[in-house]
C-alpha cells in the first residue's frame, strides 16, 4: 500500500481563531481514514485545505507523494481529490446523468456526448456498486440516494480521494447501512477514503485508521481495532486539561429551578425530541446533563431559556414560567451561556460594548430607561475584560477580532455580571484554550458556593463529573440515569450515556 | 505600551477611513469618464460644465429640492437594512402615502400647523398598512419581503392610477392633467424662501427650498438616535446582525421584524410629500417616479447612517439637477446614470476591502496584546 495523501503539520489561522494550529495526517490508499474531533477542532477547516478552498499559512500536502500548492478545489479535483458535502450541491431539476456531468460535461466539439456519459456512469456505478438510475430527476431522489449521486459525480471526475464530510449526519440508519457498504466497495477498488465525524461509533465500524484532532492539532493517529470509542472520546477531549472540581457541598434548601414533565414534540410525530422532563435544582447545586450529543441537551436549554413551545411545565424560584417570554426570563434572573457562541451570543462585528448589551437590553447598567447608557456600558465592559481576563485591546474591538476563548470568557463575564440565579451553561468550556478553562471552572466554582444554581450541559465527561453535584444522563430525549458523580467513573459514564447500561 | 498602540491604531484608522471613498471617487470618476469619451466628448468639459451649472444658486436649491425626498425614502430603507431586511417597496408606499393624504386632505381645512401633521400622520398610515401586508406576509407566511415589496409596487402604481382616473381626480380649468383636488393653503408647507431672503439669497428660477428639507434632516436626526442610542434601535440592529443571538438574547425577532417593516413603510410614506406639499399642491399624473428605488442606491451608498445618507442624497441630488447642462454641450443628460451607478458600486466595493482590511489588522493587533 503506498500513501495518497500526506498532511505536514497544516497551520491556518483566521481573523480571531486558530483553526488549525498543527495538524498531521497520513492516509494510505485502499484504506478509510477517519478524522475525528469535537466541533472546532479543525476537521472541516483542514479537509477544506486539502481540497484547496483554503489555503494553509504554513505546512506542507504531499497527494502521490507530490508536494501540491492547490489554488482551488479544481487544482485539488485536478490531483485526483474529490468532496463529497455535508449539504448536497445538486440541481434538482436535472437528471442524475445531468448532474453528474455538470462542470465536466464530455463533448463532441460544440455538443454533450450523452451517450458516452451514460456509458461511463452506468459502468462506474456497477463497478462501485453505487446502482441507480441514470434518468430520474435529482428532485424525485430520497438523501441516501442523493448522496449516492454526490460521490458518483466525484468519482466521474476522476477522484480517488475521497473526503466525506460528516456523511451520516443527515441519513437515517438504514442509509448508513448502504453508505458503508458504498465506502467498502470503494475501498476494495483501492480508493483512498477521509471520513469525518464525530459519532465514534460509525467511525470504528467503518474505519481502518484513525486520526484525533484537538484545538487544531493532530494529538493521535491510531488503528481502529484495538481502540475503544471511550479511549477515542478521551483523546477527542484530552485529559491533560486542568482538573474540574468542586468542594463540599454547598446545596441550600429553596429549589431554584423545577422541571415537571417538560416535553418537546417533533413536528413529524415520531420520537419526542425531549420527553417528560423532570428535575429540581437547588439553589447553590450544579446538576450536569450527561449525553451524547443531539440526544435533546439543546431543546432542553431552549426549553428552559422559552425559546422552543413545550407542555409540561417549568417553575423559577417557585413560580412558573412557562408563559414568559425569553425576555422576561432573562430579567428574571436566568443566565445563558448558549453553546455556540458565535451564533448564539455575539454579534462578529460589533464592538465589545455593544456586545456587552446582547441579552442584557432591559437592565441597568446599560440601559438607562430605553436609551443606552454608553458610557456606563464601556465601563462595565472594561471591568468584565479585566475580572475575566479577556485579552483585547479594549471595548471598541470587534468580537470577532478575539480568539475563542477569550469571546467565551467575556460570555461567561456579561452573564455572571448580573449575578443570574440560575446559570443554563452550555459547553461552556469547549474549544477555549487550557488557561480560559481552568479560569471559567473558577468562576462556577465560586458563583455556586454564592448560591447560584448551575446547570451544566458538556460533553467533556471529566468536566461534568468534576464540576457537577448530581448527573443526570439524557438518551433520545428523556434523562435515563442520575448518577453520584463521586462514585462515577467516566467510563461508567460513557456507558450511560450510550444507554449500556 | 498600549497607549502607542492605540494611538497608531487610530492614526491607521484615519487613513482607512479616507481610503475609501477617495478610492471610490477615483474609480468612478473614471468610469464616467469613459462614458463620455465614448459618446467622443472631453470629460474634463462635461465636468466643467456640470460644475459650473450645478453650483449656481437656483441649481442647488433644486438639488436640495430633489435630495429631500431621497433623504427620506433612504431612512425608510436603512430601517429596514439595519435589521437585516430590504423593503424595496418604498416607491409603492410612497406613492400611495402621497395620493391618500392628497385626496384625504383636501376634504377639509384645518389650523395651518395641524393640517400639515395630519397630512403626514395620512400618508405614514397608509404607507405603513401597504408594508404591512409585506410584514404579514413574512411574519406569518414567510414570504420573502424583497419579493413581496416588488410585487406591491406594481399593485400600488396600478391601483393608484386606477383610484385617481376614475375617483380621486377633479377637472381643473385650463388643465387635462388627471389631479386630485387641490390642498387648501393651510395645508401646503411654506417653502424656505423667506428666510434664505434674510440670509442674502434672493428669488431664483425654479422657486425655492421646500420646507420638508427641515423634516427631513429632524427625521435624520431622529433615525440616528433612535438606531443608535435606544433600546429599540439596539434590538433592531442585533436581530439584524445576527438573527439567533437576538432570539437567544429575548429579541422577539418577528415582532422586530413586523415594526421594521412598517415603520419603514410609514417613513416611506412620508417621502412623496416634499414636492406634493412644496410644489404642486395636489397628487397628479406628474407624481415623480422612482424615488423609491434611487433610494436604495443613497442608503448604499450612505452605508445607512444618517450623516452618510446625507451626503449621498445631495451628491445625487446635484448630480441630477448638474447633468440637465450636459445637454448642453451635446452629451445625453441620462449620463448622470452612469455616474450614479458607477458612484455606487466602486464605494461598494472600496467600503468592502477596507472593512477587511480592518478586520486583519485588528487581529494582527490582538495577537499582540494576547502574547503579551
Amino acid at each position: 500500500m503506498s500513501i495518497a495523501v500526506e498532511l505536514r503539520h497544516i497551520a491556518k489561522r483566521f481573523p480571531g481563531v486558530v483553526a488549525n494550529k498543527d495538524v498531521s495526517l497520513i492516509v494510505e490508499t485502499g484504506t478509510v481514514h477517519a478524522l475525528v474531533g469535537e466541533n472546532g477542532a479543525g476537521k472541516s477547516t483542514v479537509m477544506k485545505i486539502l481540497y484547496g478552498m483554503q489555503r494553509p499559512d504554513s505546512g506542507e500536502i504531499l497527494v502521490n507523494g507530490q508536494q501540491v500548492h492547490f489554488k482551488t478545489p479544481n487544482d485539488a479535483i485536478d490531483a485526483g481529490i474529490g468532496m463529497v458535502h455535508q449539504h448536497f450541491m445538486l440541481a434538482d431539476n436535472f437528471t442524475v446523468l445531468e448532474n453528474i456531468i455538470l462542470g465536466s460535461e464530455p463533448h463532441h466539439g460544440a455538443t454533450i456526448d450523452f451517450a458516452g456519459a451514460r456509458k461511463k456512469v452506468v459502468d462506474m456505478a456497477q463497478q462501485y456498486g453505487l446502482d441507480i438510475d441514470p434518468d430520474v430527476l435529482v428532485e424525485e431522489l430520497g438523501v441516501g440516494q442523493r448522496q449516492r449521486v454526490e460521490i458518483l459525480k466525484v468519482l466521474f471526475r476522476g477522484a480517488n480521494i475521497l473526503i466525506f464530510d460528516e456523511p451520516t449526519a443527515v441519513l437515517v440508519p438504514q442509509e448508513v447501512d448502504d453508505l458503508f457498504q458504498a465506502l467498502e466497495g470503494l475501498r476494495a477498488q483501492g480508493m483512498a477514503l477521509i471520513f469525518i465525524s464525530h459519532k465514534l461509533d460509525e467511525v470504528l465500524r467503518v474505519a481502518d485508521e484513525v486520526t484525533v484532532v484537538r484545538q487544531g492539532s493532530t494529538v493521535a493517529q491510531v488503528k481502529s481495532k484495538g481502540v475503544t470509542a471511550r479511549q477515542l472520546a478521551e483523546l477527542m477531549v484530552g485529559s491533560e486539561l486542568p482538573k474540574p472540581s468542586t468542594l463540599g457541598h454547598t446545596r441550600r434548601e429553596e429549589i431554584t429551578l423545577s422541571l415537571k414533565d417538560v416535553t418537546i414534540p417533533t413536528k413529524t410525530g415520531s420520537r419526542d425530541l425531549l420527553s417528560e422532563i423532570t428535575f429540581q435544582l437547588h439553589a447553590g447545586e450544579v446538576i450536569g446533563i450527561a449525553g451524547v450529543e443531539g440526544n435533546g441537551q439543546a431543546e432542553l436549554v431552549d426549553a428552559i431559556m422559552g425559546l422552543r413551545d413545550y407542555t409540561g411545565s417549568i417553575q423559577f424560584n417557585g413560580s412558573s414560567i412557562d408563559e414568559l417570554s425569553v425576555a422576561d426570563r432573562h430579567d428574571l434572573g436566568i443566565g445563558l451561556i448558549p453553546e455556540d457562541r458565535q451564533r448564539q451570543a455575539l454579534m462578529m462585528t460589533s464592538p465589545l460594548w455593544e456586545n456587552r448589551i446582547l441579552g442584557h437590553q432591559r437592565s441597568k447598567p446599560v440601559m438607562r430607561g430605553f436609551v443606552i447608557d454608553k458610557k456606563a456600558t464601556i465601563e462595565s465592559t472594561r471591568t468584565i475584560m479585566q475580572e475575566f481576563d479577556v485579552r483585547a485591546p479594549g471595548p471598541d474591538t470587534l468580537a470577532a477580532a478575539l480568539s475563542g476563548g477569550n469571546q467565551q470568557k467575556f460570555i461567561v463575564g456579561r452573564e455572571m455580571s448580573k449575578a443570574p440565579a440560575l446559570l443554563v451553561a452550555s459547553h461552556p468550556t469547549r474549544g477555549v484554550d487550557v488557561g480560559a478553562q481552568g479560569a471559567i471552572w473558577d468562576v462556577l466554582r465560586s458563583a455556586r458556593e454564592k448560591g447560584m444554581a448551575i446547570l451544566l450541559i458538556s460533553a467533556d465527561l471529566e468536566e461534568l463529573i468534576g464540576m457537577s453535584d448530581r448527573l443526570l444522563v439524557m438518551l433520545r430525549g428523556r434523562l435515563t440515569a442520575e448518577l453520584d458523580p463521586a462514585d462515577t467513573t467516566p467510563e461508567q459514564l460513557g456507558s450511560a450515556m450510550t444507554g449500556a447500561v | 505600551m498600549s497607549k502607542l498602540v492605540s494611538k497608531k491604531f487610530s492614526l491607521t484608522n484615519v487613513a482607512l477611513a479616507i481610503a475609501a471613498p477617495l478610492a471610490a471617487a477615483i474609480f468612478s470618476i473614471l468610469i464616467s469618464s469613459l462614458a463620455v469619451l465614448a459618446s467622443h466628448k472631453s470629460p474634463l468639459l462635461a465636468y466643467k460644465t456640470m460644475w459650473e451649472f450645478g453650483t449656481q444658486a437656483g441649481s442647488l436649491m433644486e438639488a436640495v429640492n430633489s435630495a429631500t425626498p431621497y433623504y427620506i425614502a433612504a431612512i425608510a430603507i436603512a430601517v429596514t437594512f439595519r435589521a437585516g431586511l430590504f423593503n424595496i417597496g418604498v416607491e409603492g408606499q410612497l406613492r400611495l402615502g402621497a395620493l391618500f393624504s392628497c385626496y384625504i386632505g383636501a376634504m377639509f381645512v384645518l389650523p395651518p400647523v395641524l393640517h400639515v401633521l395630519v397630512i403626514f400622520l395620512l400618508a405614514m398610515t397608509v404607507g405603513g398598512l401597504w408594508a404591512a401586508i409585506a410584514a404579514y406576509l413574512k411574519v406569518k407566511r414567510g414570504v420573502n419581503e424583497v419579493i413581496s415589496t416588488i410585487m406591491l409596487n406594481s399593485l400600488a402604481g396600478g391601483l393608484s392610477a386606477y383610484l385617481l382616473s376614475k375617483h380621486f381626480a377633479v377637472i381643473e380649468e385650463g388643465s387635462n392633467n388627471l389631479q386630485t383636488k387641490q390642498l387648501p393653503a393651510s395645508a401646503q408647507f411654506p417653502d424656505l424662501m423667506p428666510l434664505l431672503r434674510r440670509i442674502g439669497i434672493g428669488d431664483q428660477p425654479g422657486g425655492g427650498v421646500y420646507g420638508m428639507f427641515f423634516v427631513a434632516v429632524a427625521l435624520g436626526i431622529l433615525f440616528w438616535f433612535v438606531v443608535n442610542r435606544t433600546r429599540f434601535g439596539f434590538e433592531l440592529r442585533a436581530s439584524g446582525q445576527n438573527p439567533i443571538a437576538a432570539r437567544f438574547s429575548g429579541v422577539n425577532s418577528k415582532k422586530m421584524t413586523f415594526i421594521a417593516l412598517v415603520i419603514s413603510g410609514a417613513i416611506a410614506g412620508l417621502s412623496g410629500l416634499p414636492t406634493v406639499l412644496g410644489e404642486t399642491h395636489s397628487y397628479n399624473l406628474g407624481f415623480r417616479a422612482g424615488i423609491g428605488f434611487s433610494a436604495i442606491a443613497v442608503a448604499l451608498l450612505g452605508r445607512n447612517s444618517a450623516g452618510g445618507m446625507a451626503f449621498s442624497a445631495l451628491l445625487f441630488g446635484f448630480l441630477e439637477v448638474s447633468s440637465r447642462s450636459l445637454e448642453l454641450i451635446d452629451i445625453a443628460p441620462e449620463t448622470y446614470v452612469i455616474m450614479q451607478g458607477s458612484i455606487l458600486l466602486s464605494s461598494v466595493i472600496a467600503y468592502e476591502v477596507v472593512r477587511r482590511f480592518k478586520l486583519t489588522l485588528q487581529s494582527k493587533e490582538l495577537a499582540k496584546v494576547e502574547l503579551a
